[in-house]
């Protein structure tokens, strides 16, 4: 979370005035129509100048505010963006894609296989079968629009749930590793004044997007981020959420504790002006063009707020998020599963749709993993323990849509009964970042040439 | 070989951190007070308390009813975070704080406020006494039977839940000694454990079922023999790992900087002599890498409770709930068994959360609101601003820059304030100041 303090006020101060030579951001030109949302063209470029106003505006409070959302806004529309959407817990492979023809598959699931019809069945292998509430995942498959990773994990599995996400966050089976692969990406190719750059929408950071160097945000709904404070209003409080950030900007000398502290400050208050145009007086900022499912969850109302900041163009680019559900089926895995999973899939079938409808589907690839699958036999519990090799997804209009790796085959099992990884996730990885993002793997992942590139893309 | 000890000023600044880290921040004045008791009586004070006395206004809810702690949703958190504030035993409380992030259970799955209180009392009794006891106990503690599918694990379908975290996260870290095979064989020598389920009471009758135990011959980091539950745990404390883990973590709650070589050797000889918590924390706790080294982010619970100790306010409304969730932090609700990750206490969100705690914790004192009290008591003086809201918290240490940046904000809004504005602002700028003051980072660590 080390942001900027190397970089020079001064410095910032003279491209921010350079930039400011040009006039107004390009916002018009580069941004797409936001077809379906109901706004006609004159709203929605009015909510797109809103944010270079905020950023003017706040510009006599924070001179380094100014330069910063400009270079952020104009360098918005065309990126792509990855979206990683993390299975807490290790969902079990052998649910998520039943071997239903596999007559081993019952003998060592006697209450918890699947049986045969109960999903959908998985056009590229008919032995497999999908889980029952992935369907909206099978519906976008038929479409060429999934990619299932059925076997994807790496040699020497970890079944500990930490050190397993840990190497799945951080990009290698490295336990001392600090940063999270996306973090490292960031710290390559990112800005210094673009907190929206690498977003976590939950309520703490990704461990994933963990820089050394660039800012990073986490928010739980951009509509809600705001600064109030009791008895204070009118310009007493723009000055005072201005000055949050000129407390954040003290240097820490050093102190690791207080850089932490003064980072969170600092981007906070960046963040804040980021977010000015999401903030309710400025309407329905949130309106979908397509139903998400109703409830509490947050997940659907993340991927529905994220759909909605793509549309209005502000400069996101690698975005993480928790599903719902609880992955860890130590008991009752048949009933905890399906729910999670249910709810996870139709909200993702609802965010595609809905980049879909706004004309930005093409610029958006969906990951979904989880830090390792399930053993293959069951336990006494009605769940299954710790696995090693599990299934993943990738999820958007651009990716080839067929299998990456074989079905791992019950057949075969590792020597503690788990099953055996067809892809490694840092091959995955390397894809992702050279394919997807266009930079070199080499750079982010450790000993990235080891790992054969997975062709990902159509 | 002794370990080092601090030998600079002990003066407030000093007796100020001491008390942050080995609890929730001084009381007014305490800092001061306990400075000149020099820092060996300090620590003692801390290590070897006296009896609990509550100091402060009873909790109650936002209507003034008191607390259902293991009832009434929330009121579990509001009930601990009524013991941190009013405290006078506060290593007592912070220790219960590091077990339950140690041996982190959850409420999510466990489902009773009730079995959570019980454990929590567990944690608190054995909080500065033997850790070879306090590992028995929990092994055996209901909560944490059903947490760890403890009650799920039987002869003839051991669930390896426990017998993992029992080695990954309690007592010999990841990688550290154990062998998968070793996993299998600790599940296997945990089984027996089972409760009966009672409608309307859930699961009561928490015991040991030797019908379910697994006495067969297992073979546990290469020691072979008929291993009870019991077996499984003293395996694990007389594991030769185990030691330099205890020392590893321990000292990381108190310290952000690993301890250096002869200081870790010096501590795993003082725990290794009966694993005794109470002479290796006085060890940390007088050593000069606490008073020298950098700071830490404090966690969301000790930041709320130090706000409510500072201005002397007690437990009055719910909304601490939802606000310590929303910084990160909700007690008996950690995300996972491996507890809450202190190094990612702070980011856009939580410390946006941190900003809503302050404005809570500040708002029974709001200037310039309440009828009849009148704007001008607020001086038109940036300087005296400020000393007022760092006189309101209790005078905390902060750095001359965070004073200056108040001043200068200060000043900058009251300058252009004439007409109407000269008498209406300053109570704006000094409720602006104190919210400052309050997320400022000086104040969000310690």
């Amino acid at each position: 979370m080390a942001c900027c303090h190397e970089h020079s006020r001064s410095e910032l101060l003279r491209r921010g005035l350079a930039e400011a030579g040009r006039g107004l951001p390009p916002i018009e030109p580069g941004m797409p129509v936001p077809a379906g949302t109901g706004l006609d063209r004159r709203t929605f470029l009015a909510r797109g100048l809103g944010l270079a106003l905020a950023v003017y505006g706040g510009s006599a409070l924070l001179p380094r505010a100014f330069e910063e959302g400009i270079a952020a806004a104009a360098a918005a529309p065309q990126s792509k963006v990855l979206v990683s959407v993390f299975l807490d817990g290790g969902a079990d492979a052998l649910s998520l894609l039943a071997p239903t023809g596999d007559p081993l598959y019952s003998q060592l699931r006697p209450r918890l296989a699947l049986p045969v019809g109960a999903g959908p069945a998985f056009s590229e292998d008919e032995t497999l079968s999908w889980h029952p509430a992935l369907a909206p995942l099978a519906q976008l498959h038929g479409e060429g629009k999934v990619s299932v990773m059925p076997g994807i994990g790496y040699d020497h599995p970890n079944q500990s749930h930490f050190t397993s996400r840990h190497f799945w966050e951080v990009g290698a089976a490295d336990e001392r590793l600090a940063t999270g692969w996306l973090g490292r990406y960031l710290d390559r190719v990112g800005s210094h004044d673009n907190p929206l750059q690498g977003l976590s929408l939950d309520w703490s950071l990704q461990p994933s997007l963990a820089t050394a160097r660039m800012p990073v945000a986490a928010v739980d709904a951009p509509d809600q981020y705001d600064f109030w404070a009791q008895g204070v209003w009118g310009e007493v409080s723009d000055r005072m959420i201005a000055t949050i950030g000129r407390l954040g900007s003290i240097p820490s000398h050093g102190d690791p504790g207080l850089e932490v502290a003064s980072d969170a400050a600092g981007q906070s208050a960046r963040l804040y002006e980021q977010l000015t145009p999401f903030r309710p007086k400025d309407g329905k900022a949130l309106a979908s063009p397509v139903p998400y499912p109703a409830g509490d969850d947050a997940f659907p109302r993340r991927l529905a707020g994220l759909a909605s900041m793509l549309g209005a163009g502000l400069p996101l680019h690698v975005v993480a998020l928790s599903a719902p559900g609880g992955y860890d089926t130590h008991d009752n895995q048949a009933a905890e599963l399906a729910d999670g999973l249910k709810l996870t899939a139709d909200s993702l079938l609802a965010f595609q749709r809905d980049l879909e409808a706004r004309g930005l589907a093409d610029r958006v690839l969906v990951h979904v993993w989880s830090e390792f699958g399930r053993r293959a036999k069951e336990n006494g519990s009605g769940g299954t323990d710790h696995g090693a090799a599990g299934t993943g997804f990738l999820i958007g209009s651009r990716v080839a849509g067929k299998m990456i790796g074989e079905f791992p085959g019950l057949g075969k099992l590792d020597e503690d009964g788990n099953l055996r990884a067809t892809s490694d996730f840092r091959g995955l990885y390397s894809a992702i970042l050279e394919d997807w993002l266009g930079t070199d793997a080499a750079a982010i992942v450790p000993d990235a040439r080891k790992f054969s590139r997975p062709t990902i893309l159509r | 070989m002794p370990l080092p000890v601090y030998t600079g000023r002990f003066g407030p600044t000093q007796a100020e951190r001491l008390l942050w880290r080995a609890g929730f921040g001084p009381r007014r004045g305490e800092a001061r007070s306990l400075a000149s008791r020099g820092l060996d009586d300090a620590v003692r004070s801390l290590t070897r308390p006296p009896g609990e006395r509550w100091v402060g206004p009873p909790p109650h809810d936002d209507k003034g009813r008191p607390l259902a702690p293991a009832d009434a949703y929330g009121h579990d958190h509001l009930w601990w975070l009524d013991r941190m504030v009013r405290t006078r035993r506060p290593l007592v409380e912070r220790m219960t704080l590091v077990w339950h992030d140690w041996f982190a259970t959850s409420n999510a799955s466990v489902g009773s406020q009730k079995l959570m209180l019980a454990q929590n009392r567990l944690l608190r009794r054995n909080a500065l006494g033997s850790f070879d006891h306090l590992l028995v106990a929990i092994t055996a503690n209901p909560a944490m039977l059903i947490w760890l599918s403890g009650t799920d694990n039987r002869k003839d379908a051991p669930n390896e839940n426990y017998g993992r975290e029992l080695m990954e996260l309690f007592t010999l870290g990841e990688g550290h000694g154990y062998t998968e095979h070793d996993v299998r064989e600790q599940a296997r020598a945990l089984t027996g454990w089972t409760s009966t389920w009672k409608q309307g009471k859930g699961q009561v009758d928490f015991r040991f079922d030797p019908s379910r135990h697994d006495s067969g011959s297992k073979t546990v980091f290469g020691k072979r023999g008929t291993f009870s539950w019991r077996d499984s745990v003293a395996l694990c404390v007389h594991h030769p790992q185990h030691a330099p883990f205890f020392v590893r973590k321990l000292w990381s709650y108190f310290v952000p900087t690993l301890p250096d070589a002869r200081t870790q050797a010096g501590l795993e000889e003082i725990y290794r002599n009966g694993f005794e918590v109470r002479p290796v924390l006085e060890a940390i706790l007088r050593h000069p890498a606490l008073y020298n080294g950098p700071r830490m982010v404090k966690p969301p619970v000790v930041y709320v409770a130090g706000l409510l100790r500072a201005l002397g306010r007690g437990i009055d409304t719910t909304a601490w709930v939802w606000l310590s969730e929303g910084a990160g932090q909700r007690l008996f609700y950690p995300p996972n068994v491996s507890g809450w990750d202190d190094t990612r206490w702070l980011d856009t969100n939580t410390f946006r959360g941190r900003w809503s705690i302050a404005n809570t914790a500040l708002d029974k004192v709001t200037l310039g609101e309440r009828k009849g009290k009148k704007a001008s008591k607020v001086p038109n003086d940036p300087e005296a601003i400020v000393a007022g809201a760092l006189a309101l918290l209790g005078d905390p240490t902060i750095r001359r820059e965070t004073h200056r940046e108040l001043v200068a904000f200060a000043r900058g809004s009251l300058k252009g304030a004439t007409g109407w504005k000269a008498e209406a602002y300053p109570p704006l700028v000094a409720n602006a100041v104190r919210q400052l003051l309050a997320v400022s980072p000086d104040l969000q660590t310690c």
